[in-house]
């Protein structure tokens, strides 16, 4: 037996003897996924369990280096690991902006000391994280951000605004972009950590077209950050940014493994058997949901070697949400009239319209298709022009 | 397996690329074409492809040939697809091989070596109709002293008058609409009762439209089993279809390249075209469908290459991905290219009237998506 096939032997024997068998079953809904954090209340002993012995196993954050936190595996132990759980049914242990977005920038640019404080933290369920980048006149054109933290020797004075906070009302700290230099557009932002109880932090709810509230306004009056609660260097935040983007982008796109493939039209098979005009057209989406599974199996292969192009995650990033909001399109009119149900226990809440209506923002948050388009374009195609 | 090349696959590609590039580049098409070419394709050409080891590519090595696979194939044809290089290889190398690879040793034996020698030429006669519909032949076999006796009529054998030797498939048993019942025979071109008539296609290759009237073979003509024969044809099929989708890989990024080259030259109020940002999202947005196209081809070469059950699946949605991310390339292509596109002196047409062709071969893009939702579940 090859390595990885007693580490996937080792992995699957841990998981059966240590995933309760709730956790093993789908999450209804957002109320079943464990986010963590100071505030964070367990829906059950078997969601607290769960948490606690991935914790211990490092397996929250399987790839991350042991010292802060998680397994030391492999990127290929962790495509083992994944399908593993994916085969068993198992629910992520931790969802987190921590995980997915911070984590890998404190890896490529925290201090040492960060990365044990603040990786510990993420990877023990025990902060949960919001992002601070767009404002109310910086959405794609995030670099003309305003919001600005004063020089006062030990600390910055940060006053200003962001829109768009993920569950900001929930988190714990932010990671923010703030202007510290107005006289440099791309060379006078930094990346700073700070405590969303710090007095003159308030939060206030957006709510969407779905109905719900995933987003928030958020308001610094006279916020006070230590100097040391900056990532990288001072008036460099932007580079931490932009691979902190590249990094979600990849992530949007590297979902693969063989998640996905599995067709929705088999379920639906009563509806389309009588519209063969909606059939063709799930046909045809299968063809493209086959196709991105492939493309981002061969994106993550090519990107594991550095034989992608450092821009490609914006194509997958493009081709990714626009198939998903394709997807929802067909929900709705394969589920006809009852997926118009916005409240019903029949309809689940409404699931599929919130959902449906929720997928929209997938083209325009980070990043818009229209951005990415310009961004391909210009660095991978190397059109001309500004 | 990993989703990327390997040492050696990157080694073929390279001598593909040159070979086809200084070999059969789009003047070596063209001159062909503009001689009213009978054949469609160089006799000499098919030579140097069989001293370059490609005819035998999916030929075992025991039995003379390279012992590769769909991936390696596919390589090959991506050049020739770029490079419009007209050759009987798909028919003959890719789709005829993978049948015969199934029959007894007599038949490999006798068809290998001129294979492997880039003489022989075989044609797939399955088509009856206009559209692509294998379980639907009605061409008929009835047993017949020692073999069998096979009336009907075939059409679009591309390279049909070109060749040495017919795969026939034809209904043993079973009525028209069964896979059951169906059986595939070797038919020597100049059997008694086998006429046809050769017709010149919109991108300059030759097909024929076949007549068997009363056709004896021999029991020894049949490739795989009596009655059985989907098998065989299902495989030689699907290797023709991951072929002619690698082919449109070829077409379509030699004709995306050659349209982005052309936006970063032509200049129109006082700018390069490339500049515009309409032109660009285009551009952008067809570079990621041929992505996509390039990432499902592999992805189904492989797993044929594997013997995996899934593998019918992803060659349906990559011939049908491949289909659709082609032709978007050659129709921006032409209109990319203005009122030169039109034009027979450029080049981008003739890309747009190769990826016709290569669409119909063996089930169009819609024919595929169709498969795909059957064994799908729905």
């Amino acid at each position: 037996m090859s390595e990885l096939e007693t580490f996937r032997a080792e992995a699957r024997a841990w998981l059966e003897e240590n995933c309760p068998a709730e956790m093993r079953t789908p999450a209804k809904g957002d109320e079943d996924i464990c986010w963590g954090g100071r505030n964070f209340v367990f829906q059950s002993e078997a969601q607290k369990l769960w948490l606690e012995r991935c914790v211990a196993k490092g397996y929250t954050v399987p790839d991350w280096p042991k010292a802060y936190g998680g397994a030391g595996l492999s990127p290929q132990e962790t495509k083992v690991l994944r399908q593993e759980m994916a085969k068993l049914g198992c629910r992520s242990p931790l969802n987190s902006f921590g995980i997915w977005m911070l984590g890998p920038a404190l890896l490529k640019f925290g201090t040492e000391e960060q990365k044990v404080h603040y990786m510990g933290q993420i990877a023990r369920g025990e902060i949960r994280w919001c992002q601070g980048y767009s404002e109310p006149g910086s959405g794609s054109d995030l670099v003309s951000m305003q919001t600005f933290g004063e020089d006062k020797g030990d600390h910055w004075v940060v006053n200003g605004q962001k829109i768009w906070t993920s569950y900001a009302d929930k988190a714990d700290w932010i990671f923010c972009l703030v202007r510290t230099d107005k006289t440099n557009k791309y060379q006078g932002i930094s990346f700073l950590l700070f405590d969303m109880e710090t007095p003159g932090v308030t939060t206030k709810p957006i709510k969407l077209i779905s109905g719900n509230s995933p987003f928030c306004e958020t308001f610094f009056d006279n916020v006070v950050v230590p100097k040391h609660q900056i990532v990288g260097e001072l008036n460099r935040g932007w580079d931490v940014a932009k691979y902190l983007l590249g990094h979600e982008r990849e992530m949007i796109s590297g979902m693969g493994g063989d998640g996905g493939v599995t067709s929705i039209g088999a379920a639906m098979k009563a509806v389309l058997s009588e519209e063969p005009v909606l059939r063709a057209q799930m046909a045809l989406f299968d063809v493209e949901n086959l196709t991105f599974r492939a493309h981002g199996e061969r994106f993550m292969d090519e990107w594991k070697t550095g034989k992608a192009h450092p821009a490609y995650s914006n194509l997958m990033k493009y081709v990714g949400t626009e198939l998903n909001k394709k997807r929802n399109e067909l929900v709705m009119s394969i589920g006809g009239t009852q997926a118009l149900e916005w409240e019903s226990e029949r309809s689940n809440g409404g699931s599929k319209a919130r959902n449906w209506l929720r997928t929209k923002a997938n083209s325009i948050e980070g990043g818009t298709s229209e951005v990415m388009l310009n961004v391909v374009s210009k660095r991978i195609l190397e059109m001309p022009g500004a | 397996m990993a989703m990327t090349l390997n040492d050696d696959q990157n080694m073929l590609r390279e001598s593909a690329r040159d070979f086809m590039a200084s070999e059969a580049p789009v003047t070596h098409f063209r001159k062909f074409r503009d001689m009213g070419c009978k054949d469609g394709f160089s006799h000499g050409l098919w030579k140097q492809f069989a001293e370059m080891g490609f005819t035998g590519i999916l030929i075992p090595e025991a039995e003379g040939g390279m012992g590769m696979g769909q991936i390696e194939a596919g390589i090959v044809l991506e050049e020739i697809g770029r490079n419009l290089s007209p050759s009987p290889f798909l028919t003959t190398s890719v789709a005829a091989v993978e049948a015969l690879r199934l029959a007894d040793k007599a038949m490999r034996d006798r068809w290998f070596p001129g294979i492997l020698a880039g003489e022989t030429v075989i044609g797939i006669a399955i088509e009856e109709g206009v559209k692509h519909r294998p379980e639907k032949i009605a061409c008929v076999a009835e047993r017949s002293g020692n073999g069998f006796k096979l009336t009907g009529h075939k059409q679009f054998v591309v390279q049909g008058t070109s060749s040495d030797m017919l795969i026939v498939a034809a209904r043993t048993a079973g009525a028209v609409g069964e896979t059951d019942g169906l059986t595939l025979f070797a038919v020597d071109k100049d059997a008694a009762g086998l006429s046809m008539e050769a017709a010149r296609l919109v991108d300059s290759a030759m097909a024929a439209h076949v007549k068997l009237e009363g056709v004896q073979v021999n029991a020894d003509a049949v490739i795989g089993d009596v009655d059985g024969g989907w098998a065989v044809l299902s495989k030689m099929l699907d290797a023709g279809r991951v072929g002619a989708a690698a082919e449109m890989v070829g077409v379509g990024t030699g004709a995306m390249d050659m349209t982005f080259d052309y936006l970063k030259t032509r200049k129109q109020f006082d700018r390069v075209i490339g500049e515009f940002q309409a032109l660009q999202h285009r551009a952008a947005h067809l570079y990621g469908e041929m992505e996509g196209a390039r990432s499902i081809v592999l992805k189904a070469q492989s797993l044929m290459d594997e013997g995996h059950a899934k593998a019918e699946l992803y060659v349906a949605a990559a011939k049908a991905k491949a289909g659709l991310a082609c032709n978007l390339a050659v129709r921006e292509g032409v209109q990319m290219h203005g009122g030169i596109g039109m034009t027979d002196e450029y080049d981008i047409g003739l890309y747009m009237k190769r990826d016709r062709g290569l669409n119909e071969f063996f089930g169009d893009a819609y024919y595929h998506a169709d498969r795909v939702a059957t064994m799908n579940g729905y």
